[in-house]
């Protein structure tokens, strides 16, 4: 390995260790401000605890997540320092932006949700983690209008005196079709990880109550709150299902080797079929065999149409490219592409699997004791993480090999190479580094894990069962009275 | 003042925003353990770290965003800077990260070893920062090798010349005073009491050390009007230990927060108009001109902060006004965290 596999596994490796955490971040944040309105609104104590309980349990992902993004602010000039040069005056932008519009926002506000219970009145408290769940998202839209210039370059010009790329245009960067169409996909994924997760948690400690005979908490506290993640699961999925295709069809078009190597299509031709199934060499698309396929259904995902569809092939792409660009390999991991593709829609059954369930069995006033169900609520927690974890993968890998992928009608200068954007350090260095993060990252997930389960476990905690008394026990030094929270 | 000299005074701006407000967090986690000692240590420990608390993650943000600010107006600078201080930076992250999960995470269970733990991690996170910014603010004066397409050359020893180490001593002492001072203000009883007397006693060796670094640099990189930041910073430093022995610790807070400032306006002032120069021939310095971006994404990004600038430093220091009242021990409720097994 040189430094520059030893770059890419490290940039992987701690992007995907980030997104574990952020998807839950940008999901759960609106869901705990509407557990808080319906707090204020209609002042029931099980919306304060609940509202309780799943704070407790964001902030202790939140810190993770925050942990890890740190890192991605210094690592694209550290490891990519080429790449940071040729699109700096571009891609530099969305990332201030997002510090000076969503990174302030959300941290600032955070610190006065968590220390202002009792001490804000109310609504201001409210606005205060409604402002955090703006921030989160906000974040998300400038991050993916900066990766989207990396999928689809637009609103850039190609300086030849200097030999970077420059900016001409932040509407059209930050209007990006990719960044408009992969946005609300990742926001939807999110949402879909913070419902199931939602629904995972209060579905398990509905049945527990429920078994425990503790039917009225069940009732009143773990039921809704179920039933609102498993509504934010349809919703999210639903959402998901109709910008993934426009997606689909935006990376026929724009990035057609992405698409052809994720249904592992070799060669050009009308209406091709779609792959479900394949064994075979993968990295040799030729040796490839498919087992399951259903006709219609990829002209459909490219163009919206059954037939009459005209797809190009890796093979014939490969050779396009060749031509183009110059010799070179062209092709993506054939393999990953594939089946992270797969992965990723596959995995999102999950937790539709356990909306569809949960919401029928839920109907009426009805609550749930079937241990089964418990179970089945807790088994489909993580399969949201790793369908986010699938595409993000395939959208990266998928791309290779550049880093900036040219733009089919854009400035074709705008290309490069992802060997061409990394540092020139020698390969211990990176792998020292590649190591500790790597190191860390485990001990760090073994941490979080731990008390993630561990205050799942613990359920709604005695301390947080009735909301602080009154909001003006504020500045009476003589008499101390004790913080609502402190670390 | 053309559009490369604003946006060169604009990341000054945010790494001064940085070191003023993560100068005193990173004293805070630095003085814990020894403001933390004897009866109640529980107690007082979290009465000190809790003068952090609902600000420190917004303090952070200040780096962040000067790092996304450099990319964008530098990313020569950016790219160079990162890639060539690879080992600091690594060790830098590192400790934040392990700061970030210790502080959110210490109250969480209620064990005295799991608080130990959590305990080195704020300390490691706070003394290796605080080193560390000053070693690397030493090595963007001075300059490294950088070569003639802009590749820093040269081993990690280079950058711990003692010029810069004793830059690095410069910040820890300036942080752990400016720390000491920020928990004395915001504290009452006891802990009030001892975090004074440690800010007298920091007063003196910070005095000196800081006194010398910056002479130095005056001296080696300095220009005419740079004398004036200097003397602010003794200025500041000197007034800031009567008003800290007096317990008139808000205006002594102010003097540490000039002292700081003023010791960043000395450091990029020393630099201009170089951003990074360097040692092998100054025909291969990074200057503000060709580290630069274009035109338009400065002109962009001038109005983005124009806009978003004032907003949050009119919301940041509102939290501070919200959580302005002083911490004591019988303010600090018992721990919530869950128990061991």
């Amino acid at each position: 390995m040189d430094a520059l596999d030893v770059s890419r596994w490290q940039f992987g490796i701690t992007t995907v260790y980030h997104f574990i955490f952020v998807p839950l971040t940008i999901g759960l944040a609106p869901l705990i401000a509407v557990m808080q309105t319906l707090w204020v609104i209609t002042k029931k104590d099980h919306w304060y605890r609940l509202t309780k309980f799943f704070g407790k349990l964001f902030l202790i992902n939140f810190a993770l997540g925050v942990a890890t993004g740190i890192v991605q602010e210094f690592q694209f000039g550290m490891n990519w320092s080429e790449y940071s040069r040729f699109v700096g005056d571009v891609f530099g932008a969305p990332l201030a932006l997002e510090g000076l519009v969503a990174f302030f926002l959300e941290s600032t506000f955070l610190g006065l949700w968590i220390f202002g219970w009792g001490r804000l009145p109310k609504l201001v408290h409210l606005a205060t983690i409604w402002l955090v769940a703006i921030g989160v998202n906000a974040s998300a839209y400038f991050i993916i209008a900066a990766n989207s210039f990396m999928q689809h370059p637009v609103g850039a010009r190609f300086n030849p005196e200097t030999g970077r790329a420059e900016l001409t245009s932040i509407w059209e960067l930050l209007t990006n079709n990719t960044a408009l169409a992969a946005f609300p996909h990742a926001v939807a994924g999110a949402f879909l990880t913070s419902g199931t997760f939602v629904a995972g948690v209060a579905g398990w400690w509905m049945v527990r109550n429920v078994r425990r005979g503790e039917i009225d908490l069940a009732r009143t506290m773990f039921r809704p709150a179920a039933r609102i993640g498993m509504l934010v699961i349809v919703i999210a999925g639903l959402g998901l299902v109709y910008t993934g295709d426009v997606q689909g069809k935006l990376m026929f078009e724009q990035q057609p080797m992405k698409m052809a190597s994720a249904e592992s299509l070799c060669h050009s031709g009308t209406d091709p079929a779609f792959s479900v199934l394949t064994i075979g060499t993968h990295n040799n698309c030729d040796s490839v065999t498919h087992l399951i396929e259903v006709p219609g259904v990829l002209s459909w995902l490219a163009e919206g149409k059954f037939s009459g569809v005209e797809l190009k092939g890796v093979v014939d792409l490969q050779k396009e490219y060749n031509e183009k660009f110059g010799p070179g390999d062209y092709r993506p991991n054939l393999f990953v592409t594939y089946w992270s593709f797969r992965t990723m829609i596959g995995l999102s059954a999950g937790s539709g699997l356990l909306a569809l369930v949960g919401l029928w069995m839920t109907r009426g006033r009805r609550v749930v004791h079937q241990r089964w169900f418990g179970w089945l609520s807790l088994l489909a927690i993580p399969t949201p993480f790793l369908a986010n974890s699938a595409g993000w993968v395939f959208t990266e890998m998928g791309r290779q090999p550049w880093v900036v992928a040219p733009n089919p009608t854009g400035v074709d200068q705008i290309r490069l190479m992802v060997s061409q954007g990394v540092s020139d350090h020698p390969t211990s260095t990176v792998v020292i580094s590649l190591v500790t993060f790597t190191v860390i990252y485990a001990g760090l997930g073994a941490v979080w894990f731990g008390l993630i389960r561990r205050y799942v476990i613990a359920g709604p905690l005695e301390h947080d069962a009735h909301p602080p008394g009154d909001d003006e026990s504020d500045a009476d030094s003589d008499a101390p009275s004790q913080l609502s929270f402190a670390y | 003042m053309g559009i490369h000299e604003a946006w060169f005074v604009v990341i000054a701006f945010l790494f001064l925003g940085y070191f003023v407000l993560e100068g005193f967090d990173f004293g805070v986690g630095m003085l814990m353990p020894i403001l933390g000692r004897g009866a109640g240590s529980e107690k007082r420990r979290r009465v000190v770290l809790n003068t952090i608390g609902p600000v420190w993650d917004g303090n952070e943000v200040w780096l962040i965003t000067a790092l996304g600010a450099l990319f964008a107006a530098f990313p020569e600078w950016y790219a160079t800077l990162l890639s060539g201080f690879y080992l600091p930076f690594l060790v830098l992250i590192v400790s934040l990260i392990l700061r970030v999960c210790a502080i959110e995470y210490r109250g969480k269970i209620d064990d005295p070893v799991w608080r130990a733990r959590c305990d080195a991690g704020i300390g490691i996170g706070s003394w290796i920062p605080a080193v560390l910014w000053g070693v690397v603010l030493a090595n963007l004066i001075r300059g490294v090798a950088v070569d003639s397409d802009k590749q820093v050359t040269g081993g990690l020893l280079d950058l711990f010349s003692p010029y810069a180490l004793l830059g690095g001593l410069t910040t820890a002492l300036l942080f752990a005073l400016h720390g000491a001072v920020f928990i004395a203000l915001k504290t009452a009883d006891e802990v009030r009491v001892d975090a004074g007397k440690l800010a007298v006693s920091l007063a003196v060796p910070a005095v000196v050390v800081t006194g010398a670094w910056a002479l130095w640099t005056q001296l080696a990189y300095g220009k005419g009007w740079t004398w004036i930041a200097l003397g602010l910073v003794l200025a500041a430093l000197a007034i800031a230990l009567p008003l800290a022995r007096a317990g008139r610790e808000g205006w002594a807070f102010g003097a540490t927060a000039a002292a700081v400032a003023s010791l960043v306006v000395l450091v990029f002032g020393s630099m201009f108009p170089n951003v990074l120069p360097s040692t092998i021939d100054s025909a291969f310095d990074l200057t503000i001109h060709n580290a630069s971006s274009s035109a338009y994404t400065l002109r962009i990004m001038s109005w983005a902060a124009l806009f978003t600038a004032p907003v949050v430093i009119g919301y940041q220091a509102w939290t501070y006004w919200v959580f302005r009242q002083r911490i004591s021990m019988a303010h600090i409720p018992p721990p919530i965290g869950l128990r061991t097994r």
